[in-house]
């Protein structure tokens, strides 16, 4: 049995109908139609220990709900779920000392007070032994930088110091498992860089179970060899970064700088462009390959410099979307 | 247990960074013991006959009730349980491997004793060298005040325990009000802030007594004001710890029933 193991998880939730205007909003007010909305349905998956696995998919699409039925928070409607022998809403109390979370968009610390007055109580909420919490402190502190931040008030450090204290909180007791939902957002691209190398790092060395959810893929792509794309509750893919982008990714970009005038018609060269320097081809990978288009080229002409390039992992997960339709 | 004593002091720890909230607070609270007691000086002048409490002990019990105000008032509601109910945070909470309902115990208990701490000493110095009428008495006897004390704890941990329902009823309907708001109304009435329980007409006081509400912090200064005997004091002592037990038990009830529906607002 594998470390994480779900099985056909469905929630609903009520939600209110209320149509906008004065006259709609009295009606309701005496009476109330509800319409259930289903926030993830039949969702199954399992995932081994130390894996790293991103959880991708539209606003809307689930993915909160999921992280939070995953670390005992929401109660699922119907369906199994087994986390290391335990099923967080039975045993919530027990399970969630295992798991450390990060909700990118809600904060933990307290507002008014030093990050490390936070970590304190943590630790006694933990029932972190003292020495135990004193060197993962102190390791903390060192490989996300927090010494200068640490001791200010954190209603005054900037979102991307907060976020590397938020993350150092949820990683005070050990957990085994770490649920990510989207730690990134908002943040720079220096901040993201730390995150991610953090994460890398801390999966590699710990070998702790990382699930993540981002709408940033350079996040995914940098940080987890495997996906699972949920879309409208559902689960739409789930497998290797890799595939998906062979899959997807039939396009490429060349650029060939040359000084001669280039005529080449050949099947799966979908569009060529004069430039400055020379030409832009696009070509389908799946009709012709770098080695024969290159061929093709260089017997007619002489190839100064060349570029080739490939899609961009969000242009990917457009076309995945729209081929989904979510 | 640890963990909740450390909640209790990073709260504390919090709230004494709002000293100009707590300077605004000693204001008002002079400002309303100054108008009660006029209303009752004015009240006993006008000769008013077979009164239950003689004007010394009813002017110490009203500069207690406003000594003490933010640590035995119902209409104060700890705002950040209700922020993280309406905003999401709550995540955080149901991720700690604690008992709920005593997080927010020990936090509600921990902002109480932090406000209280920041206000009730300048008044209580300044209104014992007032003259009179003005003038804060001491208490009845040394048991008088050692029996203040213990139900003036009994009657913190009985309003803590009645606030904690108002974050759990509010993880269900999503807004503080409505029906927490009713509830607090009765609940501030009947506990003697207004008008102390013995000026109640007689129906109105048995019905009290079998309510929990005199029990927070009537009972606590009219044993310092010694207008209760001793023996009945403890006797209401006995009554305010049923009636804690009680509460804690409900409120831990509640709390596992409303945590299984609860929704997590804004995605």
């Amino acid at each position: 049995m594998s470390f994480i193991e779900v099985k056909q998880i469905s929630k609903t939730f009520k939600v209110a109908k209320k149509k906008s205007g004065l006259k709609e909003s009295i009606k309701s007010f005496f009476k109330r139609e509800f319409i259930d909305v289903k926030a993830v349905e039949d969702i199954s998956f399992s995932i081994d220990e130390g894996e790293i696995v991103g959880y991708i998919g539209p606003n809307g699409a689930g993915k909160s709900t999921t992280i939070k039925i995953l670390s005992g928070i929401l109660i699922p409607d119907s369906g199994k779920c087994k986390i290391d022998g335990m099923t967080p809403w039975k045993n919530r109390v027990k399970y969630v000392k295992k798991i450390g979370v990060v909700f990118g968009q809600r904060s933990q610390l307290w507002w008014d007070i030093p990050a490390e007055d936070t970590f304190d109580l943590l630790k006694d909420i933990y029932e972190i032994p003292e020495e135990e919490y004193q060197t993962t402190k102190e390791d903390l502190i060192n490989r996300l930088n927090l010494q200068d931040i640490i001791n200010i008030p954190v209603r005054q450090l900037s979102l991307g110091q907060r976020m590397r204290c938020e993350i150092a909180a949820s990683l005070l007791h050990n957990p085994k498992i770490l649920f990510l939902d989207e730690p990134t957002i908002g943040l720079d691209a220096v901040s993201k860089q730390v995150v991610r190398d953090f994460i890398k790092k801390l999966n590699k060395e710990k070998k702790t179970t990382v699930i993540l959810t981002s709408h940033d893929m350079a996040d995914i792509t940098s940080l987890a060899k495997r996906i699972i794309l949920i879309g409208k509750g559902h689960v739409l893919y789930d497998g290797s970064l890799k595939k998906l982008q062979n899959k997807y990714e039939t396009e490429k970009y060349v650029s060939i700088k040359t000084n001669d005038k280039l005529t080449i018609r050949k099947k799966g060269i979908k569009s060529k462009t004069k430039t400055k320097y020379g030409y832009d081809l696009v070509i389908d990978t799946k009709e012709i390959s770098i080695s024969e288009l290159l061929n093709a080229i260089s017997e007619k002409i002489t190839i100064e410099d060349i570029e080739i390039d490939h899609e961009d992992i969000d242009n990917i997960i457009v076309k995945l979307y729209k081929d989904y339709k979510i | 247990m640890k963990a909740y004593i450390t909640y209790f002091k990073l709260k504390f720890i919090s709230s004494l960074q709002y000293r100009s909230a707590a300077w605004a607070g000693i204001a008002t609270q002079f400002f309303f013991g100054f108008v009660y007691i006029m209303v009752y000086v004015a009240f006993y002048e006008s000769g008013g006959n077979n009164l239950p409490m003689e004007l010394p002990q009813v002017v110490t019990y009203l500069w207690l009730n406003q000594a003490l105000l933010a640590l035995v008032n119902q209409f104060s509601r700890d705002q950040e349980l209700f922020k993280l109910i309406r905003e999401g945070g709550i995540s955080y909470e149901l991720a700690r491997p604690k008992n709920l309902y005593f997080m927010w115990y020990f936090k509600i208990i921990g902002q109480r004793l932090a406000n209280v701490t920041l206000r009730f000493f300048p008044l209580l110095v300044v209104t014992s060298i007032l003259p009179y009428p003005f003038h804060m008495g001491g208490p009845a006897s040394i048991l008088h005040f050692l029996s203040f004390i213990v139900s003036l704890g009994l009657g913190t941990l009985l309003v803590t325990a009645l606030a904690v329902f108002y974050p759990i009823i509010t993880l269900i309907t999503m807004n503080e009000k409505g029906i927490v708001n009713l509830i607090i109304t009765i609940a501030d009435i009947l506990s003697g802030i207004v008008v102390p329980i013995p000026f109640f007409p007689k129906f109105l006081q048995i019905i009290s007594s079998f309510l929990p509400f005199q029990y927070i912090s009537d009972l606590p200064f009219r044993l310092y004001v010694g207008n209760i005997s001793l023996a009945d004091g403890v006797f209401g002592m006995g009554i305010q710890f049923i009636w804690i037990i009680i509460f804690i038990i409900l409120g831990n009830i509640l709390m596992r029933k409303n945590i299984k529906r609860v929704t997590v607002q804004g995605g």
